[in-house]
């Protein structure tokens, strides 16, 4: 049975100085088979199993994990929600995600901490200035808020940003989404999987998936470091290693691995409450509520499984921080780490089914997966559970190579991944 | 930082080079079907180790080579010039 959080648990548990509490989620075993097996329990898995639970009251699910929940890209991101797209397909699809985010907490009675302080994304140059200005209109077209924004709104949201005319990289202004922000990444993966496990999904963690059993060019099941699993459907949501699951399972994906860095400096007083996006120096940053500057980088370009990110990347993400931020010269950088993302050539996911029946998959979210994990999730559980794409994912299936009806969001909106 | 033999200039550090992607990708016919010509522009085997790919001295002799390197370890085993094909 699992504990429901309120701030009167809270007062209880500090009167039994926090010894009682039991644990969030249960660590369970395989059974023989499932309805459902999903394979990677990061958010999306998670996601996915809940929604399979909720929405549509498949409970008999296992979320299959190589190491542990939420230690591949769900621990390794920058943290940042938003739905700052162009095309109305994209737009849809982020801001229902970003309007989950908004009552997630609440919806699996765990805090997840969002945190809507804004991101500010940086105009560079007059022909910046007029890309965002057709940005920002077409997501007021979407229905999405976006204000174009002059340097002195931006010396009011990011005090400390180099505004002056001798910038090493001058700003001339910018545009910020309000609703956008921030959110407790853990919290995310770990109020996913308490919810998911009180609905009865099994977490199996350090359960290495080795192979896909198939009957009849259909999927039956899966081979695992722990032993074989039968299910009638199998959901992957891998991530940077779902070209490696494919293989597995015999087809190919237009997808890349790329290594993408973070960094975290010690922590310090208040001094950034919003997010700020330069397209201009590939660098972005954020203040976490411990108070670590959280910054993020653009892709280490060429193909990587290697979770630690190339130094040069470090050096030039640091430059562009500074060259923003010159105030911050003397921060220690206490972390740095990468995260495996799968970038696919329109930087838009693709959700739905694969060449093997019965077999679906949630991947391609590049360097923005963290913020689409409730769309990525609820997309998933309606896919494995009917069989038919939900209406936010039609456009992002894996026959847009075929067609050529890409959603080129790199093109469109300049978003890298 | 890799360090990346380039057969022209000798060892750099990787930020002399860009990286152009998997090598050896053959062109279909001009009369190729949608599905061909779609797993020529998008598809890619993306192997967790030895890849085959193309790089680029951009801020050294400006030349094409290519390599063979581990996607996982990042350790370069070959380096073959352009207009080598090796067999399959």
């Amino acid at each position: 049975m699992t504990h429901r959080y309120s701030a009167w648990s809270l007062l209880r548990g500090a009167f039994a100085r926090h010894a009682n509490w039991p644990a969030a989620w249960r660590d369970a075993s395989p059974k023989p088979a499932y309805d459902v097996i999903i394979v990677g329990g990061g958010g999306h898995g998670l996601a996915a199993a809940y929604y399979l639970a909720k929405n549509h009251g498949i409970t008999n699910v296992a979320v299959v994990e190589r190491g542990w929940i939420g230690g591949g890209n769900t621990g390794r991101n920058t943290t940042i929600i938003r739905s700052n797209y162009l095309y109305p397909e994209s737009a849809r699809l982020y801001d229902f995600s970003l309007r989950l985010y908004e009552k997630l907490s609440v919806e699996l009675n765990y805090n997840v901490m969002v945190s809507q302080r804004g991101l500010v994304m940086l105009a560079h140059s007059r022909h910046d200035l007029d890309a965002m200005s057709r940005w920002a209109n077409a997501m007021r077209m979407n229905g999405i808020d976006a204000e174009i924004i002059g340097r002195d709104e931006l010396a009011s949201l990011a005090p400390g940003l180099d505004l002056s005319p001798r910038a090493r990289i001058p700003v001339l202004g910018g545009f910020v989404q309000r609703r956008a922000g921030t959110a407790r990444h853990d919290a995310v993966a770990w109020g996913y999987a308490r919810a998911a496990s009180a609905l009865g999904v099994d977490i199996l963690q350090n359960c290495e998936v080795r192979g896909f059993l198939t009957k009849d060019g259909r999927v039956t099941g899966i081979e695992t470091s722990r032993g074989r699993i039968a299910a009638g459907r199998v959901g992957i949501a891998a991530a940077g290693h779902s070209s490696v699951l494919a293989a597995l399972a015999g087809f190919r994906l237009p997808v890349t691995s790329y290594a993408l860095q973070a960094l975290v400096s010690e922590p310090v007083k208040p001094v950034l409450d919003t997010v700020v996006l330069s397209p201009g120096t590939g660098a972005y940053l954020s203040q976490s509520d411990k108070g670590e500057l959280v910054i993020g980088a653009m892709l280490d370009l060429f193909p990587s499984y290697a979770q630690r990110g190339s130094f040069a990347i470090t050096q030039s993400i640091l430059a562009g921080v500074l060259a923003m931020f010159p105030a911050y010269a003397r921060l220690k950088m206490l972390r740095q780490w990468a995260g495996i993302v799968d970038v696919v050539h329109d930087s838009s996911p693709i959700i739905g089914p694969t060449p093997v029946a019965g077999l679906y998959i949630d991947c391609g979210w590049g360097t923005g997966g963290f913020k689409g994990i409730p769309v990525g999730g609820w997309t998933l559980a309606h896919v494995l559970a009917t069989g038919e794409n939900h209406p936010l994912a039609e456009p992002f299936q894996l026959d847009r190579f075929t067609t050529g009806r890409l959603v080129d969001e790199a093109a469109a909106s300049g978003i890298a991944h | 930082m890799m360090k990346i033999p380039c057969p022209h200039c000798g060892v750099r550090d990787e930020n002399e080079f860009q990286c152009g992607g998997t090598a050896h990708l053959a062109r279909p016919a001009l009369d190729a079907s949608d599905r061909e010509w779609g797993e020529y522009l998008y598809f890619r085997d993306n192997p967790k180790g030895s890849h085959r790919e193309r790089w680029r001295h951009a801020y050294g002799c400006g030349r094409w080579f290519n390599v063979v390197r581990d996607t996982l370890t990042h350790e370069i085993s070959a380096v073959y010039p352009i207009t080598e094909t090796p067999a399959r």
